[in-house]
This record gives C-alpha cells, structure tokens and sequence, in this order.
C-alpha cells in the first residue's frame, strides 16, 4: 500500500514537473491542477457516466464469468461437445473484439446490452481458458481415489474436480476484471450516449483534454477498484489454496 | 461389509515401454489375512496393487476374488500420499466416498471413526491445519469409512518420522482386523510388525518370493524377537535380491 502510494506520488510529481516547465502544449498535456479542476467542476456529470460505465463492467464481468464457467464445465463434461465448442471458442478470440464492436453496436443498439455483451465477449475467453485448463488437471492420486470409491462420473466432475478448479477459476476472473473495462470503454467509442468511454470521445473531440484527463482518472481508478476488491474476495474465499 | 475374500492373481502380464515388468506373476493373499508385499523401488509392487485395485489393467492374467463374486467395489485403497481434499475439512475427507457415490454422509459414523483414530477434536480442522500423521490418520479414517473387506494399502506410513509410523501401524493393524490386507512397503521391519505373509518381490521380470509366514498376533511389539529374526532373514532375502 505504502509502495502503490510513494508511486502514485512519484507519478504525480513527474507529470507536474513536466507540465510546470511547459515541455508539451497544454492542450495535449493539462496540468495536474487543471485536471483537478476539471474534474470538480463536472463531477455530476462524471459521476453519471461513471455509474454507466461501472454498470457495463460489472455486469459483463458476472455475465462473462457465468458463460465462461459454464462453457468450460460442459467441455469438461463432454468430449464431444469440447470438439464441436473449442473450435467457436478460439475464432470467437481470433476475431479482434474490435473488429466486432461496430457489428455489436448494430445488432444491440446504444445502450448497455452492447457494452455487455463485448465486455462478454472479452472476457469470456480468459475464464474459459483457465478454468478448463484448472478442470483437465484435476491430482491424478484424487481421481484414483474416486474411482476405487464407486463415484459416478458427473458427481466427480461437481464433488472433485470442480472445487479443486477453482483456483485456476479464481486466476481466469482476476484476468477477466482487470479486462473487463476494455469491452465497455471499446463499445462507448464506437456508439454511445453516456459513460465515460463517450465523455473521453467528446471531450477530444471539443479539445477539452482536462476533462477527458479527469475521465480517464475516474475510469482508472474504478478498474484498479474493481481489481483490488475481486483479488481480495477470491482470496478470501480461496483460502485453503496455497496460492489464493 | 462382507466377508473378507481371498485374492487370487494368475498369470499377471504387464509391459512398460516394452519391458516386461512381470511375466505370469501368480499371487494369492489369504482371506482376513495381512500380507506385507516388499521389494526395490520400481519393480512393480505398486502396478501390482493398482491391478487388484482395478486403477491399472493388465496386458494378462487375471484377478479374482476367492468367493467367486466380482471384486469391483469391494476394495479400498490408502495411497502413499494421504491425497485429503484441501478445501474439506477432517469429517468431509472422511465422507467424500459417500458424496461421490450420491449417498448421504454419515456423520455419526465418520465421528466415530475420526475419534477411533485419536482426530475427534479435529472434525472441523482443514488438511493445511493438520500435521503430517494427523493427515494419514484421517485418510485411514477415510479408509475405514468405505468398510470394504478389502484394503490395499501402498506405502501408506513411508512418510512418517518412527514414533509416528510406530503409532499408525499399531492403529492400522488394530482397525484392519479381519480384512483381506495388502500392504506394500519398503520397510522390512513394518512388514514384520504387521504382515501375516510377507512376500518380497524383485528381478525384472519380477517374481514372487514364497511368503514368509509369520506367527502371533499382529501388531507385533517393537521387541518381538520372532519378529525381529524374520526382519533379519528378510534383510538378507533383499540384500541376495538386489
């Protein structure tokens, strides 16, 4: 805590400096103050498009999770449909999310559901990825032990090898929050009315850079929120695994 | 729990990368008897457990049980690990066999069990929490919940320091009465204190000594001189093998 403060500091003094001595226009680079400013002045309106923005995220992130989890839990139950799955799974992560934004925005509109659903889409993957992965390398001595016990197949899928995934579940969902804003900002650019993702566009667009700054800043430390509080949960309710 | 059968395995055949790891291996274990399997690391004393256990097929050969009824689901197996699930704490390791198989858990039993192998304070207590022992004693514990008249048993004690190990097989020998038993181990002296046959196995192919027929009630004490020559003949038996 102590070290992320002395950096923030740290990070704060350099750009000070460098606006102070007026190395870089301020259009492109407003003081620390500016920003500050900036940012009290439209803090209703920042806030509004913040509760946007955060909504997007939260969502995409429980939708993305649930998805992901479920596709990896049916993979892992099925070899067939792993064949017929995986091959959808990896064109739907070969195609770049943004190349897949505008036809998003076309099929779902300005609102929220296309914000989500390439939140989703960006997501989705990384959870798929490593809990499948947690699923597959379920302690061989374990499944052993089932199998001289008389279990049946899909009670060790959900009783065995389900639990002794979800560290690698965990890893998958601290990946998905920290990305988990790029398919929300990614889709205010490309067509929407509110969030911060639309502020920064605007205020771009207007030179207002001290306002787009305060945007940034706002969404930055929502996600470095986001994170911080995901990692700690999952901690928390991971605590018999050694590596939380 | 039915009663405990005998075990025959005839002409055992199994290959690995192409050498034979046994050729026709015959081995009987008596029925309710203890019987200690020794031998040099890698000759196979686990392959050949995990074939009774049906965890590993055999290229041939076959494996009964001596009331001629199949052996599949009769048979509990107490690895060298005590393989306990980290996210469960004493009393869910102990019932997990239950869960598996969609039965519901009998905690009053699995109580009974945790106490008969000193752990009653430690139901609620998870793996990380326990010590080395304390966790092989709830895997026996485990064990035991699956009350099967067969238990198989590889180097489940290895692990220990003596006072412990000491501890365990004088519990383990207690708690298995009555079983058809098979032990593996490394330990000549544990093969004495606890096998009613000890057999030894070794040569690659490996084959089967004559079992050692060891008298007297078992668990044998720490001064048991009977125990103690057949640990010396053993000894020697391993030395002319290797």
């Amino acid at each position: 805590m102590k070290r992320a403060l002395a950096m923030a500091l740290g990070l704060l003094g350099a750009w000070w400096g460098v606006s102070a001595l007026a190395l870089v226009p301020e259009f492109m680079l407003p003081s620390p103050a500016e920003v500050a400013l900036a940012g009290w002045q439209n803090g209703a309106y920042l806030a509004q498009n913040a509760l946007v923005t955060g909504s997007e995220i939260l969502l995409g992130l429980l939708c993305g999770t649930a998805l992901g989890a479920g596709a990896a839990l049916v993979i892992a139950a099925s070899g067939t449909l792993q064949r017929w799955l995986m091959p959808l799974l990896v064109v739907s992560q070969a195609v770049p999310v943004f190349a897949l934004a505008p036809l998003m925005v076309l099929w779902l509109g300005f609102g929220l559901a296309s914000k989500v659903a390439l939140a989703v889409l960006v997501i989705f993957f990384p959870v798929t990825a490593n809990f499948l992965d947690g699923l597959r390398r379920t302690e061989p001595g374990w499944l052993d032990l089932a199998a001289t016990m008389g279990a049946r197949p899909w009670r060790v899928l959900l009783g065995l090898r389900l639990p002794a995934a979800l560290p690698a579940l965990a890893s998958g969902v601290r990946v998905a929050a920290a990305v988990a804003p790029i398919g929300a900002v990614l889709g205010e650019w490309v067509g929407a009315s509110s969030g911060l993702g639309y502020v920064m566009l605007n205020a771009n667009a207007r030179i207002e850079t001290a306002l787009m700054f305060a945007a940034l800043l706002v969404l930055g430390v929502m996600s470095v929120t986001l994170y911080v509080a995901v990692d700690r949960g999952l901690r928390a309710a991971l605590r018999w695994s050694p590596g939380g | 729990m039915g009663p405990a059968p005998g075990i025959t395995i005839t002409g055992a055949t199994l290959t690995y990368d192409g050498a034979a790891v046994f050729a026709g291996l015959d081995v009987m274990l008596e029925a309710g008897r203890l019987s200690a399997l020794l031998g040099p690391s890698g000759v196979g004393k686990t392959s050949l457990l995990r074939a009774i256990a049906g965890l590993e097929r055999l290229d041939e050969g076959t494996v009964h049980a001596s009331d001629g009824a199949p052996l599949a689901g009769r048979v509990a197996w107490m690895a060298q690990r005590d393989l306990l699930l980290p996210w469960a704490d004493a009393l869910g390791n102990v019932t997990l066999g239950a869960r598996l198989r969609g039965e519901k858990p009998d905690a009053g039993r699995a109580e009974g069990l945790l106490a008969r192998v000193g752990l009653a304070e430690k139901r609620r207590a998870l793996p990380a929490t326990l010590s080395g022992g304390e966790r092989q004693r709830v895997a026996l514990a485990r064990t035991l919940y699956e009350d099967k008249p067969v238990v198989l048993m590889d180097e489940p004690f290895s692990a220990l320091d003596a006072i412990t190990r000491a501890r365990l097989q004088e519990l383990a020998a207690d708690v298995l009465a009555g079983r058809t038993v098979l032990l593996i181990t490394h330990d000549p002296w544990e093969a004495c204190r606890l096998g009613e046959a000890v057999y030894v196995l070794s040569g690659r192919p490996a084959t089967l000594s004559a079992p050692l027929v060891l008298d007297g009630a078992i668990p044998r004490a720490p001064d048991d001189e009977a125990a103690l020559r057949a640990q010396g003949r053993l000894l020697k038996r391993l030395e002319v093998g290797a």
